[in-house]
């Protein structure tokens, strides 16, 4: 995002340069009936539109204190801000299940989730699963069952399916395949993240 | 995604007191499909009210009435005790919708205010009497496979995607509104509404509204009800056509019966005709057979959706027989 006068940007405090480039953005973008306001109230309505929200959360036990666009999703909060990026980018519209994490225990699509609607949650990514070297038992069932080819899926399947036992929706394959849709794996690797599944609800994989 | 305020707030009253202060902005609860709106552009809100931590996700049994607020999530709803006992077709409905992930989220308020899945309304290149009334219909002689074959108008043929909605518009769910001079109460089977010629126009709700809660009263179907989905993959698409069908059988006759229909509509579509025929009748198969006849009086194809005009009645048959048969 760049002032089209270069002028403006000297001797400017950061706030106003970014007042001023937002307002060059926000015309660009927004709508008629916005444009109409902005005649009006022009700076400060922009300002306040553009205004960053402080975000407070917890991301694998540890707290994070920001200030953040609200437009920004969790999952790029997650990848772009935290640096996270264990946490992928599948559809970025929750037809696919990559960018899934738990908030305060459960399973979410964190594309479709803004980070400020997050305000002092819990979240855990596939980061945070394990025990320092020591793999959670869902990831070393995966390993074990071959439960991935590319892995491009795999966290969000993995974040998935330890939700998916927690829950307890393991009592039958079909059980596991249906409460396991929302994780698309294009290599098919569906009957060997079952068998990974199954096995960790019964207890048999030792970490 | 375009850039917007941000506002959250804590009560029902506030946040009816921030929408009347600004009718454009929208209420984010769930956000997992009015985010997904936004990503593609198809709405631009410049404000977003942040309803999220208002108590509305009671979930509770009062006298006769089950009463759901409107922001209990779709998981809350399907996997409670009392639901799951006294009104299974909703239970199984919510089931049979979404993901895991998305239900944990996606609020019941929100599950009533989702915009179609036509792909003419997502795509902003495209013209589309929904999203830029005036624009056209390019599902009307394009690719119609997934459109409404019931009640259509020469606007729109979108269908309303929910399947939690076909549940509760066979259970006589009632609707509780508020603005901020008070609450007023809708029949669920009012509050969407069809295309006609105002195809933007999804619902009744109206510009200062919020949606506070459901009512549902409690009856004597949740042992011989069934919702059937019919769709291209085993889970997690949206139906093709689905039945939600719900008998009470005394001594082989049909004393009560619902039938609705979702994926066929611009609205969750009650089968009222076909409910008059089966009351008081046998629960046999030709009763079942001449209900799904009546259903399909008005229905019309129009192209790729044509396979629907067959697909709707054996699916109000298969629905009617699997209801009857739950011992």
């Amino acid at each position: 995002m760049q002032s089209s006068d270069p002028k403006n940007n000297q001797g400017d405090s950061r706030r106003d340069f970014l007042k001023k480039s937002s307002l060059i953005t926000a015309v660009a973008l927004t709508p008629s009936v916005a444009l109409k306001a902005a005649e009006s109230q022009a700076d400060e309505r922009f300002a306040e539109l553009f205004e960053k929200i402080p975000l407070n959360l917890t991301v694998n036990n540890k707290p994070y204190q920001t200030s953040i666009e609200p437009r920004v999703t969790l999952l790029d909060y997650l990848r772009e801000e935290l640096h996270l990026t264990g946490t992928k980018k599948g559809c970025d519209h929750g037809q696919c299940g990559a960018c899934t994490v738990h908030v305060n225990g459960e399973r979410v699509n964190s594309c479709l989730s803004l980070a400020v609607m997050n305000e002092g949650k819990k979240v855990t990514t596939i980061e945070g699963l394990a025990n320092g070297d020591e793999l959670h038992p869902m990831q070393a069932a995966f390993i074990k069952h071959d439960g991935f080819q590319c892995g491009y899926c795999t966290p969000g399947q993995i974040m998935s399916a330890v939700a998916c036992v927690n829950e307890g929706h393991t009592t039958s394959r079909s059980e596991i395949s249906e409460y396991m849709s929302g994780n698309i794996c294009r290599c098919g690797a569906y009957p060997n993240i079952v068998d990974a599944i199954i096995e960790v609800s019964k207890g048999e994989t030792k970490a | 995604m375009i850039n917007f305020q941000y506002l959250r707030t804590t009560t029902s009253k506030s946040a009816l007191a921030l929408l009347s202060k600004d009718k454009a902005a929208k209420f984010l609860a769930g956000g997992t499909n009015l985010i997904d709106l936004m990503k593609r552009g198809v709405t631009t809100p410049e404000k977003l009210i942040d309803i999220n931590h208002v108590p509305l996700k009671q979930i509770e049994l009062k006298g006769d009435t089950i009463i759901i607020g409107a922001l209990a999530s779709n998981t809350a709803v399907a996997e409670h005790a009392l639901i799951k006992e006294k009104l299974p077709l909703l239970a199984n409905a919510l089931n049979a919708g979404a993901s895991a992930q998305l239900r944990n989220v996606a609020t019941v308020g929100g599950n009533m205010m989702q915009r179609t899945r036509c792909g003419y309304f997502y795509d902003t290149e495209m013209p589309c009497n929904k999203r830029q009334p005036g624009s056209g219909c390019g599902a009307i002689g394009g690719f119609n496979r997934m459109h409404a074959i019931l009640g259509t108008s020469e606007k729109c043929i979108a269908v309303h995607p929910s399947d939690m909605c076909v549940a509760l518009i066979a259970l006589d769910a009632t609707v509780v509104l508020a603005n901020q001079k008070g609450e007023r109460k809708i029949l669920f089977k009012d509050f969407h509404r069809l295309a006609g010629d105002t195809p933007q126009l999804d619902n009744n709700l109206k510009t200062d509204e919020m949606i506070i809660r459901l009512e549902i009263p409690i009856n004597n179907l949740a042992k011989n009800s069934h919702y059937l989905k019919v769709r291209d993959r085993a889970s997690y698409a949206f139906a093709l056509v689905s039945v939600a069908a719900a008998l009470e059988i005394s001594d082989h006759k049909i004393t009560d019966v619902r039938l609705a229909m979702g994926g066929v509509a611009h609205k969750p579509w009650r089968l009222t005709a076909s409910e008059n025929f089966l009351k008081g009748k046998e629960a046999s198969t030709a009763n079942f057979e001449q209900a799904a006849k009546l259903a399909m009086t008005d229905a019309k194809g129009f192209g790729e959706n044509d396979f629907k005009l067959q697909m709707a009645p054996n699916s109000i048959i298969e629905s009617l027989t699997l209801a009857k048969s739950k011992a």
